[in-house]
């Protein structure tokens, strides 16, 4: 089971991006890149050589590789394949967190250690805005807690189905809230524009100017799986589980390339927000979050 | 037979700086003092060991002052809060060898206060007549002031030292108070069990503010850490690990101590508890990304840290009083195990912080830099404790947020009805938050101090630190690594001591299982993927950090600790508004400009300081009649019983 849903995480999750990106060109008008392009970019990358600046440690190499480690860890706790997780115990969905905090921790500190001014920003930005995803997920974690019967992410994330009817509304506010949680995570539209070039205006990829060659792809696909499960996590509140562990399986890789699909037409519908704004939208994500606690605590 | 260990251990430790105070500069003096001081760990941590793992022990002797005895009782309780202080004493005794030898003035000053202090801990733990706490409460006092205020040319270091002496007496005032009403409901002078009920008297009522407030002093709890800054920062660094470590942990087993002598802990206390805990750790934490100086940061922390062992304590509390013993044993267990992995931590830190500053010659983050690739040992051990206080896994501060993390969401899952669940819901969001805000705080001290490029020329010559001191760090690193991916061990010890300190039965040993094996899988998957792409791109060709093509980086450019801060910063401006030191409006061809911002504590400088500065200007007006003349007081009295005589007489 483990084996299983790692192969499939693994060879799924640059597909999302895919989609998102095929989505956006469809919706602009172009042909856009193939569906497969972030697997052609990190093979290539993987073949390739570096540069490593004369400024940096060890730390900096730890940076991809703490990232590609958590975010596949992380994984490994979601109910993809079945509808009980590979990885499934008490109190596992604190480590689903913290996995992504130690990651973040590393991929910042591999920023600064460049000691490049631009580097700098974008760690900063990262861990200011982490601050106030990271109750929000909270938050709807504890909401879901309260309607499910166990404290594993598996059971919690799966009480949605049938609670539907009985507390739609805590459910609709905990996906609300999470899918701005999942754009700010990730660093989409609205919080960050994956496509600039701008190196000012970014987070996530101005943190890794420096980065090449086969780490830059690790990055790649750290952030690739990253999304892949953050997407899951928001499409297993929103599914039903069937006990059939295939039509399980069937239906939420497809609910994550519908987000797929979902992120790239928000992509294309809005802009990026000014910074000063971003806080703003996150506070949102966190108090909608308290009030499906609200909800489900009366 | 651990109640007479620790006790050994205690006067050893007392004892061991004696010869290096007497032999003035000696190096060998100080080498059997450090010797000494070492050799009573080692005892202590034995006598603490077997008082963890065996029953409880006494040892009694008499004792000349009325009411007095000289009792120490070792249950698992105290035995665990004594284990940190032994563990540091050996710890800080090895560090000073390097850190403060024998060549540098006031060498055997600092080894004695520093064992006395480590000596008067382990019997503040310990001791079982209240008039012995008190007594070995005002020598751990004292003898922090005298350690604190080693290096006092220095002014700040002499305001902090003496701020830190008039909290730690009005923390004692509150304790007396404490002790004579524990006298008055018990009529025993030890720590005897209050009778059924007392916790809805006004005696009960009474009972938990005094300790709140005369431990909470100590502890650093919000809004009384206005001593704990200064005192951390000033003194040197093996003290600031004792003190940050242990010192204000006296504090927290106060509040353990008292709670266990009522039937049940009143639920009012449990979420005052809850309500201190979290304000401290949310606005320790935003206090700490605020500072420039890298051991004002650290102490901050700590006032982080004693808020979230506050917070489980008050989970414990309150679920204990309502009938929940699942979720109470949770919190109780979590913090204990803060403190220890707190004790570890901190500890590591400031010890890596000491040997930093001592090599870039400036406590200053912004004057830091890229002293990873100069001191590569400091660094990681540095890291380590900046990991492990961030509460990530593998590390051992993970496994302690988690059990109050679980305790929350257990809380919100069971409990119906009442206002329990509402209050122990507000924890899980809440350390969510502190542990992102650490998390930014750990990355820009660690990023600012030891990654990048060094911005100054003393930061440019910075070396490695002395044998010694690398390896008064190993036992911490090995400590934090160890609780972290082998939590199961040391969980008998924690189930023994939340058993003393709750009251109730319950084990995390399981619970702890899976946390354990995932750490440990995390561990060795995170190591092999940095030895992979270490042995891939580890020997790539070196260049200028690209940075986009910037042909001539210099070390000035980089994102500094305060700009990475700064975000954060803003955010909370509403509760600590910071000073700007800016340029009022530049020349068209601006010559040489400076920004300075720092930002002021808002209780002690911009409430304590301004208020007692009113205060006293108000009794100003009493100063004409103090003249200071002898037949001007006679005048007075005369007066007085003048005016009583017309009175009694009316």
């Amino acid at each position: 089971m483990i084996v299983l849903q790692l192969i499939v995480v693994i060879a799924l999750a640059p597909l999302m991006l895919g989609v998102i990106n095929r989505t956006k060109a469809i919706i602009a008008g172009r042909r856009g890149q193939p569906l497969l392009q972030l697997y052609y970019d990190v093979a290539k990358l993987l073949r390739r050589g570096s540069v490593l600046s004369k400024s940096t440690t060890l730390v900096f190499l730890a940076g991809p590789a703490i990232a590609l480690t958590a975010a596949l860890l992380a994984s490994l706790m979601l109910p993809l394949i079945g509808s009980s997780a590979p990885i499934a115990f008490t109190g596992d969905f604190i480590l689903f967190v913290y996995v992504f905090a130690l990651s973040r921790f590393f991929t910042t500190s591999a920023a600064l250690d460049t000691g490049s001014a631009f580097e700098g920003m974008g760690a900063a930005r990262e861990v200011t805005f982490a601050c106030l995803a990271e109750p929000a997920l909270l938050l709807g974690l504890l909401a879901l807690a309260r309607l499910a019967h166990s404290l594993t992410l598996s059971s919690l994330l799966t009480v949605s189905g049938p609670t539907w009817r009985t507390a739609s509304a805590a459910l609709v506010l905990i996906v609300a809230s999470w899918v701005i949680v999942l754009l700010a995570e990730n660093s989409r539209v609205p919080f960050d524009d994956p496509n600039t070039h701008l190196e000012l205006t970014m987070i996530h990829e101005v943190m890794v100017l420096d980065h090449g060659g086969p780490a830059f792809g690790l990055v790649l696909y750290a952030g690739a799986v990253k999304l892949f499960v953050f997407g899951a996590l928001v499409a297993a509140v929103v599914l039903p589980h069937p006990a059939n562990t295939a039509a399980h399986a069937a239906l939420n890789l497809a609910a994550v390339l519908v987000i797929g699909v979902f992120i790239g037409i928000v992509e294309s519908a809005m802009g990026r927000l000014r910074l000063v704004r971003i806080p703003q939208l996150l506070i949102t994500a966190t108090l909608i979050a308290a009030f499906a606690v609200v909800l489900v605590l009366k | 037979m651990s109640a007479a260990l620790i006790t050994a251990a205690a006067v050893l430790c007392a004892l061991s700086g004696l010869p290096a105070l007497l032999s003035r500069r000696s190096r060998v003096a100080c080498r059997i003092s450090t010797a000494l001081l070492m050799t009573a760990g080692a005892i202590g941590l034995v006598g603490a060991g077997l008082g963890l793992a065996g029953p409880t022990t006494t040892l009694s002797a008499p004792w000349a002052i009325p009411g007095g005895a000289l009792r120490i009782r070792v249950d698992a309780l105290s035995a665990f809060f004594a284990a940190p202080v032994f563990l540091l004493a050996g710890v800080g005794a090895l560090f000073s060898e390097g850190y403060w030898p024998a060549s540098r003035p006031r060498a055997g000053y600092v080894r004695f206060f520093y064992g006395l202090l480590a000596g008067g801990l382990a019997i503040v733990m310990t001791a079982q007549n209240l008039l012995l706490f008190l007594t070995a409460w005002e020598i751990v006092a004292i003898s922090a002031y005298f350690a604190v205020v080693t290096d006092d040319d220095d002014e700040t270091v002499r305001n902090a030292a003496w701020l830190y002496l008039v909290a730690s007496h009005v923390s004692t005032l509150s304790l007396f108070a404490l002790v004579a009403l524990l006298h008055a409901t018990t009529g025993s002078w030890d720590f005897a069990a209050l009778p059924a009920g007392t916790a809805l008297t006004a005696a009960g009522h009474a009972i938990c503010w005094l300790a709140l407030v005369g431990f909470g002093i100590k502890a650093g709890l919000m809004p009384f850490h206005v001593w704990l800054p200064g005192a951390h920062a000033g003194g040197p660094s093996h003290v600031s690990a004792m003190m940050s470590g242990v010192v204000i942990k006296m504090g927290v087993y106060g509040i353990f101590r008292v709670l266990t002598l009522f039937d049940v802990p009143p639920a009012w206390f449990g979420a005052t508890l809850l309500v201190f805990g979290l304000v401290s750790s949310i606005f320790g934490v935003a206090f700490a990304l605020a500072q420039h100086d890298l051991k004002r940061l650290l102490a901050y922390h700590s006032i982080e840290n004693i808020g979230i062992i506050v917070t489980g304590l008050g989970v414990g509390v309150v679920a204990g009083s309502h009938g929940y013993p699942t979720i109470a044993f949770l919190g109780y267990a979590g913090a204990l195990l803060h403190v220890w992995n707190h004790s570890l931590f901190k500890a590591l830190l400031f010890l890596g912080a000491g040997s930093a500053i001592h090599s870039a010659e400036t406590r200053d983050i912004d004057r830091m830099g890229g002293l990873a690739r100069r001191m590569p040992w400091t660094a990681a051990a540095f890291l380590t404790g900046a990991v492990a206080i961030c509460g990530l896994p593998p590390l051992n501060g993970f496994v302690s947020e988690w059990l109050i993390y679980l305790g929350s969401f257990t809380s919100i899952q069971r409990v119906t009805g009442g206002w329990v669940s509402p209050a122990l819901v507000v924890v899980a969001p809440a350390l969510a938050l502190t542990g992102a805000l650490a998390l930014a705080c750990f990355v820009k001290a660690f990023g600012a101090v030891f990654l990048g490029e060094p911005r100054t020329a003393a930061a440019a010559r910075s070396h490695e630190a002395p044998r010694s001191m690398r390896w008064a760090m190993l036992p911490l690193v090995v400590g934090c690594f160890a609780i972290g991916i082998l939590p199961r061990t040391i969980a008998p010890a924690v189930d023994r001591a939340a058993a003393v300190a709750s009251g109730l039965h319950g084990t995390i040993t399981t619970a702890l299982a899976p946390v354990q094996t995932m750490a440990m899988v995390l561990a060795v998957l995170a190591v092999i993927a940095i030895i992979m792409v270490k042995l891939r791109v580890g020997n790539a060709p070196r260049n200028l950090t690209w940075d986009c093509g910037y042909a001539a980086p210099t070390a000035r450019m980089q994102y500094t600790s305060s700009s990475f801060a700064r975000g954060l910063v803003a955010f909370f401006a509403w509760a600590m508004p910071p000073v700007v030191h800016a340029p009022q409006r530049l020349p068209l061809f601006p010559t040489e400009a400076s920004l300075e911002t720092h930002v002021p504590d808002t209780v002690l400088d911009r409430l304590l300081i301004p208020l007692s500065g009113r205060i006293r200007r108000t009794l100003m007006v009493a100063r004409h009649i103090q003249s200071g003349r002898m037949h001007a007081y006679l005048l007075y009295i005369g007066a007085t019983l003048l005016v009583l005589l017309f009175w009694s007489a009316m």
